[in-house]
C-alpha cells in the first residue's frame, strides 16, 4: 500500500487540496479507503485524520467499508422510476444475488442506488465502478450478471452497455452557431479586455446553472479585487435531477466551453482554472484531458497563449457524489479537498474563493454562452430572449415524452410549445428546474420559461397523466434529505423531518392537522436554512401542495389525532419474543 | 466602518468589523445562539440566532453589521422558529435532561426555557448513538451532540491540536476523534483543553465533577439564559 499512496502522492505533489483526487484513487484501486491509508495520508498530506475521515463520509462514492469488486450504482432519479427501475433492480439484485445496500459475501459485487447519475433520457441507469450504464433493461442485466459471473474486468465489457447519446433534438443560438478555436480569445484581445466585458454586459448574459446572476458583473466584481490570485471555476457539478445538459457541452463543445473560461482569465486576471466534474461524468474525464492537451499544443492554454501574453492553464477535478457542490461555495470547499459544505457569505466567492483568493464560479452553459459573445457581440445576443432573460436556455427534457434530450429555446417560449416539440401529450404536469424548481399543472403551460417567469437551471421533466403527484414529491423529498450537507439544524434535522412527516401522510398515518404541520416545517426549513438546498428541499411539497390539496386531503384519515407510528408494528418484536400472534397479541391503530 | 444599526426599534452603535450578534451583545441585547461563542470563529450553523436584516433572514453571529441597518430580532414568529429549530436538536439527539448530569448548567436546555419551550413538538429519532468513556477525566456522550462545532474550534483554535471534527453527511452527522483508534483516550485531548470544557450541552463532560453543585442550584434554575450570556460574554470580550 506504501508503494501505491507514494506513487498518487507524487501525482499530487503531496498537495492537501487534492485530498478528493487522491480518494478517489484509493477507492478505486482497494474498493475503500483503508484505515491504513488515512494515516498515511494525513502523515504526509500534514492533515488531521478527522478532515480525510469527515471527506470519505461526506462524499456517496467513498467508503471507510469494502465494496464490491464490480460496485454497481442505480440511478434512483424520478425518470429511472418511471422507466421501470424498481422491478429491473428487483431483477439485478436476484440476478446478481445481492441485496440492495450490500456486499455480496464474496465481495465479488456490491449494489446501492445512487442520486441522479444525468442519464435521464436515456435511463434507467446505472454507473458500474463509476462508468455509466444506459437504457438498462432485463437483456443487459443478463449480460451484465454473466460477465461478472466471467470475473471479466469492467475494460472488456461491451461498449454498447456504455453508449451514452448527447439526443440533440432541437439546436439553436449556442448549438447551431460554432467558433473556430480561440476566435473568442482573439476577438476579445483585438477589441480590448474592457470593451469584451462591456459587450459581455450589453448581452445581459445570467448565470445559467438557474440563479440567473449578472455574468458581467460577476467578472467585473471579481476582476476589481486585489490579490495574489485569481482563479476561474467552471461547475460542471450537474447534479440537480433531470438535468443532463452540461454532460452534452462537455462531450460535443468542451473546446468552446475551455475558451469561456480563458476569456474570464484574461478578464479577471487568473492564471488557473479548474472544471469541477460531477464525479458519475468520470467517462468523459479522458476526453476533456485530450481536449485539454490538444488546447495546449496549439497555444490555446498554458503559457503567452496565442502570443497575447496571457498564462492560463486548467485542471480537472473530479467530484465523488454530492448534490450539494453544485453549490459554488460548497463546490470550492471540495476543491481544496473538504467536505462540500457551503460556506458563510459575505465574503462571495469573488471577493474571497478558492484559496481565499477572488474566484470566478460558472455553469458551463454560461462559459459556452460568454465564449461566444465575445466572437458575436453582446446586440447579437441581447437581440434574443426577453428583456431580462436575454439570449437563449438549453434544456434537458425527460420524462413522459416521444424524444427526451436537448432543446434549445430563446428565453420567453412557452412551456406549451416545448411540450408540442418534444412530443408529449396527455400531461399532468412539469417539473420545472428540478426537485428544487417548481412543479407547473396542465392549466399553466401558457407560462414561459424566464427569469421573470419560470426560472431554470435545464431541467424539464414532464409527467403523463398515469404518474402519482406524490410518489414524485416523496421521491423528491426523500433526495433532499438524502443529499443535506447537514451543517445547519433547519435543514439537517428539517429535511429528515420533512421525509417522516410526507411518509406518514402517504402511509396513511395522517390525520387533518398532519398536512397543517408539513407545510409550517415547509417554511421553516425554507426560511432558516443556510443555503440553496435547505431553501428549495421544501419545494416539491410546497408547489405541489399549493396546486393539488385535495390529493393530500385524500390521504389522511378523518379523525383528528393520528400517531405518527404504526401501533400494531412497533409490537412486532414484543410478539416475536412473546411466540404470539394472536388477535389479542395485536392493537388496533385507533379505538373503533 | 462604524455606525449604528437598529434592534427592534433600539439603536445600536457597531465597529468596524463586527457581526450584527457582537454589537448586539455589546449593546447588552440578547440574541439566541448556541454554535456562536465570542473569541470563536464564527460559524453559523445552529441558526438560532437568525435575525430578519432589512427584510431578510440572515445568521446575526456571520452577518457583519453595516450603517443603517434594520434589525428585527424579537418578534414573536421568530421566536416560535427558534422554539422549533430548538426541538429540532432536542428530537435529533437522546436528550434525558432529568439524568443528564449537565441539567441546569446546559445551554441547549437553557435556550429552551428562554424560548419557552414546553414539549419536543417533532417525533425523535431515537437514533443509537455511543458513547466515550475511554479517557480517565473526559466522557463524550454523543447523545447529546448537537453539531455545534465548538470542541473542533476549540480544539484548533485555543489548545492548537486538532482532537475533534464533525464527519458523516445530513442527519447522520457525528463527532469523531482523531486518534488511531477513534478513543478519546489516544488523542492528544488534555482535561485542562478548552475543547474539553466548551460543550454547551452535555456531550462532552469532566469525568467525577457532575454532581459538585447541586441541581436546583446550577446556573439556568435560577437565571436566564440571555442575562448569564450577556453577562460572561461581555466579561470575555473584555479580557
Amino acid at each position: 500500500m506504501k508503494t501505491f499512496l507514494t506513487t498518487i502522492l507524487t501525482d499530487a505533489d503531496y498537495q492537501p487540496v487534492r485530498l478528493l483526487s487522491l480518494l478517489r484513487k484509493i477507492q478505486s484501486h482497494y474498493q475503500h479507503i483503508p484505515a491504513e491509508a488515512i494515516d498515511i495520508l494525513a502523515d504526509a498530506l500534514h492533515i488531521p485524520r478527522t478532515q480525510i475521515i469527515a471527506v470519505v463520509e461526506f462524499y456517496s462514492f467513498l467508503h471507510l467499508t469494502p465494496q464490491g469488486r464490480y460496485d454497481i450504482l442505480i440511478s434512483d432519479s424520478i425518470t429511472d422510476h418511471m422507466l421501470d427501475k424498481e422491478n429491473l433492480l428487483g431483477y439485478l439484485s436476484s440476478m446478481l444475488k445481492v441485496k440492495l445496500g450490500e456486499v455480496r459475501s464474496d465481495g465479488l459485487v456490491s449494489l446501492n442506488n445512487t442520486s441522479c447519475t444525468g442519464m435521464c433520457d436515456q435511463g434507467p441507469a446505472g454507473l458500474v465502478n463509476g462508468l455509466p450504464l444506459t437504457r438498462l433493461d432485463r437483456p443487459k442485466i443478463d449480460e451484465i450478471a454473466a460477465l461478472i459471473a466471467q470475473q471479466r474486468p469492467v475494460s472488456e465489457w461491451p461498449s454498447h452497455l456504455f453508449t451514452v447519446n448527447d439526443n440533440i433534438h432541437k439546436a439553436g443560438l449556442l448549438l447551431d452557431t460554432p467558433i473556430e478555436k480561440g476566435a473568442a480569445i482573439k476577438s476579445a484581445f483585438s477589441r480590448g479586455l474592457p470593451a469584451t466585458l462591456e459587450e459581455l454586459d450589453r448581452s445581459g448574459l445570467r448565470g445559467r446553472g438557474g440563479a440567473g446572476f449578472k455574468t458581467a458583473t460577476k467578472w467585473r466584481f471579481c476582476a476589481e479585487e486585489a490579490a495574489e490570485q485569481h482563479y476561474v471555476v467552471c461547475n460542471a457539478d450537474e447534479g440537480e435531477p433531470g438535468t443532463f445538459k452540461d454532460r452534452v457541452l462537455l462531450n460535443s463543445h468542451a473546446n468552446q466551453v475551455f475558451e469561456g473560461m480563458t476569456l474570464a482569465a484574461a478578464i479577471i486576471g487568473a492564471k488557473q482554472g479548474f472544471l469541477y466534474l460531477r464525479g458519475e461524468y468520470l467517462h468523459l474525464y479522458g476526453k476533456l484531458q485530450s481536449v485539454l492537451q490538444q488546447r495546449r499544443s496549439a497555444g490555446l492554454l498554458g503559457n503567452n497563449i496565442l502570443d497575447l501574453g496571457l498564462d492560463f492553464d486548467i485542471e480537472i477535478c473530479l467530484g465523488a457524489g454530492a448534490y450539494i457542490c453544485g453549490e459554488e461555495s460548497a463546490l470550492i470547499e471540495s476543491l481544496e479537498g473538504k467536505p462540500g459544505i457551503p460556506r458563510n457569505r459575505p465574503p462571495y466567492p469573488v471577493t474571497s474563493g478558492y484559496l481565499n483568493q477572488p474566484t470566478v464560479v460558472n455553469n458551463v452553459e454560461t462559459f459556452l454562452a460568454a465564449a461566444l459573445i465575445a466572437v458575436q457581440g453582446g446586440d447579437w445576443f441581447a437581440g434574443f430572449g426577453t428583456e431580462k432573460s436575454a439570449g437563449s436556455k438549453i434544456l434537458s427534457i425527460c420524462g413522459d415524452c416521444a424524444h427526451p434530450g436537448i432543446y434549445e429555446y430563446p428565453f420567453g417560449i412557452t412551456i406549451e410549445q416545448i411540450l408540442t416539440d418534444c412530443g408529449a401529450s396527455d400531461v399532468l404536469g412539469v417539473q420545472i428546474g428540478g426537485p428544487s424548481g417548481t412543479f407547473i399543472s396542465n392549466k399553466e403551460f401558457k407560462r414561459q420559461l424566464a427569469f421573470e417567469d419560470l426560472a431554470t437551471g435545464g431541467s424539464f421533466i414532464i409527467f403523463n397523466n398515469s404518474r402519482n403527484v406524490l410518489e414524485i414529491v416523496q421521491n423528491f423529498t426523500h433526495f433532499f434529505a438524502h443529499e443535506s450537507c447537514g451543517f445547519c439544524t433547519p435543514c439537517r434535522v428539517g429535511t429528515a423531518l420533512l421525509k417522516k412527516q410526507l411518509d406518514k401522510i402517504l402511509d396513511g398515518h395522517g390525520s387533518s392537522g398532519d398536512v397543517v404541520e408539513l407545510e409550517s416545517l415547509c417554511q421553516l426549513v425554507k426560511s432558516h436554512s443556510h443555503c440553496g438546498l435547505g431553501q428549495t428541499a421544501a419545494n416539491p411539497i410546497l408547489t405541489t401542495l399549493q396546486r393539488y390539496p385535495d390529493l393530500y386531503a385524500k390521504r389522511l384519515k378523518t379523525i383528528s389525532y393520528e400517531p405518527g407510528f404504526d401501533l400494531d408494528g412497533a409490537l412486532a418484536i414484543a410478539r416475536r419474543m412473546a411466540h404470539r400472534n394472536d388477535a389479542g397479541a395485536h392493537l388496533s391503530q385507533v379505538e373503533d | 466602518m462604524t455606525g449604528t444599526i437598529n434592534i427592534d426599534g433600539q439603536n445600536i452603535p457597531f465597529e468596524e468589523g463586527q457581526t450584527i450578534i457582537e454589537a448586539a451583545t455589546a449593546a447588552g441585547v440578547y440574541i439566541p445562539h448556541l454554535c456562536h461563542q465570542p473569541g470563536y470563529t464564527p460559524h453559523g450553523s445552529c441558526k438560532l440566532c437568525t435575525v430578519k436584516v432589512n427584510g431578510r433572514n440572515c445568521s446575526a453571529c456571520t452577518f457583519p453589521a453595516a450603517d443603517g441597518q434594520t434589525v428585527i430580532n424579537n418578534s414573536d414568529e421568530q421566536q416560535l422558529d427558534r422554539r422549533r429549530i430548538t426541538q429540532m436538536l432536542f428530537v435529533e439527539g437522546n436528550h434525558f435532561c432529568p439524568s443528564c448530569e449537565k441539567s441546569g448548567n446546559c445551554q441547549l436546555q437553557g435556550v429552551a426555557y428562554h424560548l419557552n419551550m414546553l414539549d419536543n413538538h417533532y417525533p425523535h429519532f431515537f437514533e443509537n448513538r455511543e458513547m466515550d468513556a475511554s479517557h480517565p477525566d473526559i466522557l463524550i456522550d454523543h447523545n447529546r451532540c448537537i453539531f455545534c462545532n465548538l470542541c473542533v474550534r476549540a480544539s484548533q483554535e485555543k489548545d492548537g491540536k486538532n482532537v475533534f471534527g464533525i464527519a458523516g453527511r445530513g442527519i447522520n452527522k457525528r463527532l469523531i476523534v482523531n486518534s488511531p483508534s477513534g478513543q478519546l483516550q489516544d488523542s492528544q485531548i488534555d482535561v485542562n483543553d478548552c475543547a474539553a470544557h466548551i460543550c454547551p450541552t452535555g456531550a462532552i463532560l469532566i469525568k467525577r465533577t457532575g454532581y459538585q453543585v447541586p441541581i436546583g442550584q446550577r446556573i439556568y434554575d435560577h437565571k436566564d439564559i440571555s442575562e448569564v450570556a450577556l453577562a460572561q460574554e461581555n466579561d470575555n470580550g473584555q479580557d
